[in-house]
């Protein structure tokens, strides 16, 4: 294999397993917020109590996110040499204030956590605030630097080099809004939804009206109110995202869709594969116009197809399955919300049926899954280049091998590290079981 | 002043913070590990309640290094990152590692708490010495250009006898600084034994730390001979290095109502005898980031990006000083933290 394929494999080994702890570490804090408001609302002792479980759960957490996400900051460096020079003259901001944000987020968390005792309520919903504000910065900023990769901006490049560098038009590039609210509706989405199936996850085991029933009731409804509205909020943004893509990255959104003809009137394909010989997606479900009406909200919109670039310049065609499964996964989540809260709400049952609960189950794994397709839909679909029509991924790869080796101990480190992460989960609940702390 | 110049000041501080954290951070993980099977393990715990809140910060100020240098020397970016692919790889390895299983301790029992405390223990001298290897390799003698491609000599690395000086430094200076701040840390929680303990390992690891520190000059003479005379314009900052040390050491022996020592002013002392020895060293080594390709003026980033980069820094020191002072007052100061029994 080639140095270039395996530090993309190494790159993306790191963010994939980083993305499950900094996606947790932006949405637990959240819900974490929400406990709190919701104990100092209603006073019932139970929220107080998640808050203070879900702290615990979120600090074993954040000890992997910090260093995985000091070993993909550093990992920048070393992989991508030729990018990060480019970074640290165009588009450093970012990086810079998200070391802030990263500072703010440690100060507080130590203090949330190893201070609790000591703090009055006021200063434990100001701490938490900022652990959620600066893991929320963090993940805003880091996509401020993804965005830009995708639709560059404030520099000219004269004889091969970067000059009137403005950095602000580069941190305030065409796609940073759209991107980096679609990262974080959907991270916050996420935790809601981890919470969700935690708690329907503990009901199952435990039928009956017990007050544990009760306190995971109550966990898994707040799980899928916010995570309902913020599904509503990702996929409102999402399809702001795609229109995006149709104005900025169209080849991006020629290969999500499988499209080959640039046409108007151009129809949706949902599902099936991508046929690079046939130039046709295969067992597709077509809607007539669709992609059209989608790409600029009318039926004639012309939509480029992949046939107008360079066959090497296309980015790789599964990226199709990628998309589809994001945006399915998303959809379904957003179903099973509405379904629950209808149920609970306005039919006033009390139990949800067995399989409504084993999808609540699966909703919190369903919505992880559905941001790694994500992140990998979106880095994928970016390539050759790794910024947008300035600079290809191959020119900006380390020039020292070696990487094989390397690619392995990372890989062992990071199993060891999500082994252990589950282990010292378990061992910690299982020591502090909930029904032990509800009668205290 | 070049903007270039205060664009090194700047990280050469980050750098220096780091430092003196981290080797506290670290020996403390280390100290934590020998007095695992101690009767008295109030050093340990000790030890632990320092580390407990402390590391997440600490850890930030590496990331913020590795941006400041991208950020402000990106041309130096391209060079540093090629050649420390391997030993930059090792590093954060261990670090995931270590800080990972910090958190991990605190939720365990007690029968993971020895195998954690050995891991930390264990990556709490690795880590330094890994770490100070980006100095020699800054030296230029272990880096080779073909067809304009840099590479890093692994093998002369290992084989130098500067570079395993540059390591013997740093392990010893990080038993040296974590020993002094934990005895001023047992004194100010009111933990005699442990204080005892920490002042008696100041006291062994401290002229081996000195020691170390001139060995490593002597091997500078011999492998980086630019450097060497450079630092030789410095020698009324290494004079002052030294006299400090000598205070700080003296101070460990000062009579007191009591006990022996004070060890806040030794502490105080010694980081003021590594700043004045790090400036002489940092201002030697200019105009290099990596001998003799880069230098600060090359490897400077694009005016604006400079100066923007700088107004986010002042504003980011109004926002965070608060912040820092809150968690310095809870965690070093507060008296029902330090006095705390369990750990």
């Amino acid at each position: 294999m080639d140095e270039l394929v395996i530090a993309r494999s190494l790159f993306g080994m790191t963010m994939g397993v980083h993305i499950i702890y900094a996606t947790l570490g932006v949405g637990l804090p959240f819900m974490v917020l929400i406990a709190e408001l919701m104990y100092q609302k209603t006073k019932d002792k139970d929220y107080a109590l998640m808050a203070n479980r879900w702290t615990k759960g979120f600090a074993v957490l954040l000890g992997v996110a910090i260093p995985t996400g000091t070993i993909a900051g550093v990992q920048l460096s070393l992989l991508w040499p030729g990018f990060m020079e480019v970074v640290g003259r165009v588009i450093a901001l970012p990086f810079q204030i998200e070391i802030y944000a990263f500072f703010l987020e440690a100060l507080f968390m130590s203090i949330y956590v190893y201070a609790a005792d000591r703090l009055s309520p006021i200063m434990r919903i100001v701490s938490v605030t900022l652990v959620a504000f600066g893991a929320s910065a963090s993940a805003i900023l880091i996509t401020n630097v993804h965005a830009f990769q995708g639709t560059p901006a404030g520099f000219e490049i004269v004889d091969g080099k970067f000059v009137n560098v403005d950095p602000w038009e580069a941190f305030f590039n065409p796609s940073f809004f759209v991107t980096a609210g679609h990262v974080t509706v959907s991270a916050l989405m996420t935790g809601a939804f981890v919470i969700a199936s935690i708690a329907a996850y503990k009901m199952i085991r435990q039928r009956g009206n017990t007050r544990e029933y009760k306190f995971h009731h109550k966990a898994l409804m707040m799980g899928l109110v916010i995570g309902g509205i913020l599904s509503v909020l990702t996929s409102l943004n999402g399809h702001e995202s795609a229109q995006q893509l149709y104005q900025y990255q169209p080849e991006k959104l020629a290969a999500a869709e499988g499209l080959f003809e640039t046409q108007r009137y151009a129809p949706l394909a949902i599902g099936g594969y991508t046929d690079k010989e046939d130039r046709e997606v295969k067992w597709a479900i077509e809607v007539p116009w669709a992609l059209s009406f989608l790409s600029d909200d009318a039926f004639d919109t012309k939509v480029l197809g992949l046939e107008e670039w360079p066959e090497e310049e296309w980015p790789p065609l599964f990226v199709h399955t990628l998309f589809n499964s994001m945006v399915g996964i998303g959809s379904l989540l957003l179903l099973l919300s509405i379904v629950g809260f209808t149920w609970y709400k306005i039919l006033k049952r009390k139990e949800f049926p067995r399989p409504l609960m084993w999808g609540f189950i699966a909703a919190g794994p369903l919505a992880m899954t559905a941001i790694e397709f994500g992140w990998i839909f979106a880095c994928t679909g970016r390539q050759p280049w790794i910024i947008y029509h300035i600079m290809k991924t191959e020119e900006a790869v380390t020039t020292s091998g070696n990487i094989g080796l390397l690619f392995v101990l990372f890989l062992i480190v990071y199993i060891i590290l999500m082994i252990s992460t589950v282990l010292v989960l378990r061992y910690y609940f299982n020591r502090n079981p909930i029904s032990e702390e509800l009668d205290q | 002043m070049s903007e270039a110049f205060y664009a090194i000041t700047l990280i050469w501080g980050l750098v220096f913070i780091y430092a003196v954290m981290a080797t506290i951070d670290f020996g403390a993980g280390f100290w934590s590990m020998i007095y695992l099977n101690r009767n008295n393990t109030k050093a340990t715990n000790i030890a632990n309640r320092y580390l407990s809140p402390s590391w997440e910060v600490t850890n930030v100020f590496i990331v913020a290094i590795v941006v400041a240098l991208f950020s402000f020397f990106p041309g130096a970016t391209f060079t540093l990152g090629t050649v420390l692919l391997i030993p930059g790889s090792m590093i954060i390895l261990l670090l995931a590692l270590r800080s990972a299983f910090l958190v991990f301790s605190h939720s365990a029992s007690s029968n993971y708490k020895r195998i954690l405390t050995i891991i930390s223990g264990v990556t709490g001298f690795l880590i330094p010495a890994l770490l100070i290897c980006v100095l020699p390799i800054t030296h230029g003698n272990f880096i080779e250009t073909t067809n304009g491609a840099e590479r890093l000599l692994l093998g002369e690395l290992l084989t130098s006898p500067s570079v395993y000086a540059f390591m013997a430094f740093a392990v010893s200076s990080t038993l040296f600084l974590s020993s002094l701040l934990l005895s001023d840390y047992s004194n100010v929680s009111g933990d005699q034994e442990a204080y005892e303990t920490y002042r008696r390992d100041a006291i062994l690891v401290g002229p081996i730390s000195l020691a170390m520190a001139a060995l490593l000059v002597l091997t500078i003479r011999n492998e980086a001979l630019w450097l060497y005379e450079n630092l030789m314009n410095y020698i009324p900052w290494l004079i002052g290095s030294i006299a400090t040390f000598a205070l700080g050491y003296a101070s460990l022996f000062i009579p007191r109502k009591t006990g022996v020592g004070i060890p806040r002013l030794a502490m105080i002392s010694i980081v003021v005898q590594y700043l004045l020895a790090s400036y002489a060293y940092g201002s030697a080594h200019l105009p290099y980031i990596v001998y003799p390709n880069v230098t600060i003026e090359t490897g400077f980033t694009d005016p604006a990006t400079f100066r923007a980069l700088i107004v986010t820094y002042i504003v980011a020191f109004f926002i965070l000083t608060p912040g820092f002072i809150y968690f310095w007052r809870l965690f070093l100061k507060d008296k029902r933290y330090l006095k705390q029994n369990e750990s």
